[in-house]
């Protein structure tokens, strides 16, 4: 597959602007102020993969009269726009950007927030590295030799660099300590501290008193090593972070509103309130909870409530906000404000859930709690041992600090960050991101898997039922009717008929058009074709059929079309897999309870529960959790959003609700379902690498704490130590790149997700079903 | 020993032009889009005006 095919990860879902862009003042209320009369605005294109797309997209918006200057963050996926406040035209820009084949959403003001803390690491990580270099130079040259006067010029001036870098760079550990401290527990902060510090005042002690043995560069060169720890942990979330609000937001920042006049006008989704009319064009989600004014078209709620059948948008019928307008415009008056809709009830709950689920502690704070005492204890045992073994106070405090020195969690501060930067790296080349650093941790203890059905289970497309039985000269009039409408069936049939490879033409009809929320009609032959609801489409039948569409002509039926919810790609594999690794995995819908039964019979899965509300998917999540079982929610919908956040784990995907996505640790690109049996698989070889790395530092513990307790633990032997750990626990961890551990995911699957992880695209019904 | 005087100030004057180079380097945003500036350099066009922050 060439690099440079933009594909589309989930479905265009314009906003705001009647041309489906943005409009203009949904742009100048995102942009920010950058000075010289210009505004910046910044637009996510998630579609960017290499240095092609870069160079089209620079110099298509090179070419438009209305930007300034454009430049294209490869990493974040952005563009970065310079126009003046006048000159704004997001018509051109995104019409080009569409042009190009890119699909694109500006970035609601995540931009804005600017975080400064990764700067911060850098300069300090710069500045211990520096020092660590030039200290350990002038180190090397004591070792090799150097006695007397040279030996203390070279202390003192090791001193000058290393005070002021250790009080500069140490402050990423000094601060949370401090904090730690003051809350009364322990952090990995706290021993990494106490050692640096102690050991610099040892150090400068030793060096007045013209002493052999001065630690500056041990305590530097952990600060070094510890902070390498620190920026990778801190990347890996930011990138996360990232990842995921790059997929741009599905629900609308604003509402078109219909004035008493006619007019419509933009405004943001705070500003909406009861009693206003808004527009809501077709393929736009509901701004807030309303109650149709008017509107032919349907409402799809699958992505709100779970309900997989779309409901007609007749007038008086109260809709709750993210909602999908289907086929027709729908005019809704407000009945909440944006701050009292069913999403924001959504949001309240997941809080309510967040803070009623027991806090998570991470593998290090864990560790940490018992490693931070240990060796503090032993240090102190050092201390209280030489003391009444040789009553030299002098040596004892000496040794009690190497003790400290030698055992800082040097290996354990790397330990965990490079298992999880290679880990998360891993999963995302197979298309599945993380959300929230911890989120490897949470997914590698599950062992119990609940699913929501729709666009989980099932993904939003209908298919065709029994395509194969239909007549194919019908079914190929029928598709060719079809491909007028956007409506799912119409798409359906179009793509059933490609299946069975008839030729869809629909060149060969007169009077073709689309009657909103009826169906299609044309003539040919002096007949008229009809394809839609039963009511309309036949003279002598008033009842529509549920999950069906009839094909007519003058008004006698030819055919009649059923549909099927289409099951998820990799599916039936991944329950499969998840009941032999013993995970009994469960359905938990929102839908009617013949629908879920249909889904959960054809993939196997005999826990079944139906027409849950999103407070019963709560409960039965904590009455498995106080069962102790450790549960992971996989779910899309805004209804599952509390669901995904009180569970232990959470994988959505891409095509989830924003909401959805928020609440969820992980987001897989992919449309396979595989991505669930490929995260919790690699969160398993993450955490066995962490204990393993957790087990080398403990050897390394009793080799060195030994050394250390008996006196011998001199600054070279130190330096030696450390360094020495260091590298062990990176090697080890770099070992989940490894083709061996790669094989441990079969071939034949690993193949599929890793098409599709690399570039991910929709798939079409056909290929699915 | 003499030379000391020279070669110790000589390193850390070294060592800190080192230090100066990432701080600049960090500081004029070279380190924001390390995939596009990987491929930036491949580029035979010469920078546009319109692109240039």
């Amino acid at each position: 597959m060439s690099c440079c095919v933009p594909t589309q990860v989930y479905q265009p879902m314009p906003s705001g602007g009647q041309d489906g862009y943005p409009s203009r003042d949904e742009v100048l209320f995102a942009s920010t102020n950058a000075g010289d009369g210009l505004i910046q605005t910044h637009i996510f294109i998630p579609g960017i993969h290499c240095g092609g797309c870069l160079s089209a997209i620079e110099k298509a918006m090179g070419a438009l009269p209305c930007v300034k200057q454009a430049r294209v963050n490869l990493s974040a996926k952005r563009l970065v726009l310079h126009w003046t406040r006048q000159d704004v035209d997001p018509g051109a820009v995104f019409g080009a950007l569409a042009g190009l084949g890119y699909q694109a959403h500006l970035d609601n003001g995540s931009a804005a927030r600017k975080d400064d803390t990764l700067g911060r690491l850098l300069l300090s990580l710069g500045v211990a590295g520096f020092a660590a270099a030039n200290v350990m130079l002038l180190s090397v040259s004591i070792w090799s030799g150097a006695e007397g006067p040279t030996r203390d010029m070279f202390h003192w001036i090791s001193a000058l660099i290393a005070i002021p870098a250790v009080g500069y760079a140490g402050q990423p550990f000094f601060r949370p300590a401090l904090r730690a401290l003051k809350a009364g527990h322990l952090t990995m902060d706290v021993p990494i501290s106490l050692a640096v510090i102690l050991a610099l005042g040892m150090s400068v002690y030793e060096t007045s008193n013209h002493g052999e043995n001065a630690y500056f560069d041990a305590s530097i060169t952990l600060l070094f090593f510890l902070l390498i720890g620190r920026v990778l942990d801190h990347v890996m979330r930011e990138r996360a972070r990232g990842a995921v609000a790059s997929l741009g937001r599905m629900a609308p920042s604003g509402a078109t509103v219909i004035a008493q006049d006619g007019s419509r006008d933009w405004v943001p989704l705070e500003s909406v309130v009861p009693g206003m009319v808004l527009f809501v064009a077709p393929g736009q989600y509901l701004p807030v909870d309303g109650i149709v004014v008017s509107g032919d078209g349907e409402i799809d709620c699958a992505i709100a409530t779970g309900e997989s059948d779309p409901v007609a948008a007749k007038p008086g019928i109260a809709f709750p906000a993210g909602a999908l307008a289907v086929g027709a415009p729908v005019i809704l008056r407000a009945t909440r404000p944006a701050r009292q809709s069913f999403l924001a009830e959504m949001v309240s709950m997941l809080e309510a859930a967040e803070s009623a689920k027991p806090r998570f502690r991470r593998i290090s704070d864990r560790a940490a709690a018992i490693y931070a005492p240990t060796v503090h204890l032993a240090a102190l045992l050092t201390f209280i041992g030489w003391v009444s073994v040789t009553g030299d106070w002098h040596h004892a405090i000496y040794t009690a600090i190497a003790v400290l020195i030698i055992t800082c969690p040097c290996a354990l501060g790397l330990a965990v960050p490079i298992v999880q930067v290679v880990a998360a790296g891993r999963l995302a080349r197979q298309g599945i991101l993380l959300s929230d650093g911890s989120a490897l941790e949470k997914m590698a203890q599950v062992d119990k898997v609940l699913f929501d059905k729709t666009g989980t289970l099932t993904t939003g497309n209908p298919a065709l039922r029994q395509a194969e039985r239909h007549n194919p000269k019908v079914l190929r009039l029928a598709g060719s009717l079809a491909m007028a409408s956007r409506h799912p069936y119409s798409r359906a049939l179009v793509t059933a008929c490609e299946d069975l490879s008839l030729v869809v033409d629909p060149e060969s009809w007169d009077n073709l058009r689309e009657e909103p929320g009826k169906g299609v009609e044309a003539e040919r032959d002096g007949s008229r074709y009809r394809l839609g609801k039963a009511s309309w489409a036949l003279k002598d039948r008033m009842e529509d059929g549920q999950d069906s569409v009839v094909f007519s002509r003058d008004g006698c039926a030819l055919d009649l079309y059923y549909f099927d919810e289409t099951i998820r790609d990799g599916a039936v594999e991944t329950v499969a897999w998840l009941r032999g690794q013993g995970f009994a995995p469960e359905v938990m819908s929102g839908d009617s309870a013949a629908k879920v039964a249909h889904v959960a019979d054809t993939l196997g899965i005999a826990q079944v529960q139906a027409g849950m509300s999103p407070a019963d998917k709560i409960a039965r999540i904590q009455s498995l959790q106080s069962n102790g079982y450790h549960v992971l929610m996989v779910g899309d919908g805004i209804n599952d959003a509390p669901a995904l956040n009180a569970a232990d784990a959470s994988i959505a995907p891409s095509t989830a609700s924003d909401v959805g996505r928020r609440a969820s640790g992980f987001v897989f690109l992919s449309n396979s379902l595989d991505a669930v049996r490929m995260a919790i698989t690699i969160s398993r070889q993450a955490r066995s690498l962490i204990y393993q790395n957790f087990g080398l530092a403990v050897v390394y513990n009793l080799i060195a704490v030994p050394v250390a307790v008996a006196g011998y633990a001199t600054p070279l032997v130190a330096a030696i130590a450390m360094s020495g750990s260091s590298c062990l626990v990176i090697a080890n961890a770099l070992r989940l790149n490894l083709p061996s551990a790669r094989r441990k995911i079969p071939q034949k699957f690993a193949a599929v997700t890793q098409r599709q992880g690399a570039h991910p695209t929709i798939q079409t019904v056909g290929e699915v079903g | 020993m003499s030379i000391l005087v020279i070669l110790i100030p000589a390193a850390l004057v070294l060592g800190l032009i080192g230090l100066l180079a990432f701080l600049w380097s960090l500081k004029s945003g070279q380190y924001t889009d390390l995939d596009g500036d990987a491929w930036r350099a491949l580029n035979e066009e010469p920078d546009e005006e319109k692109t240039r922050r």
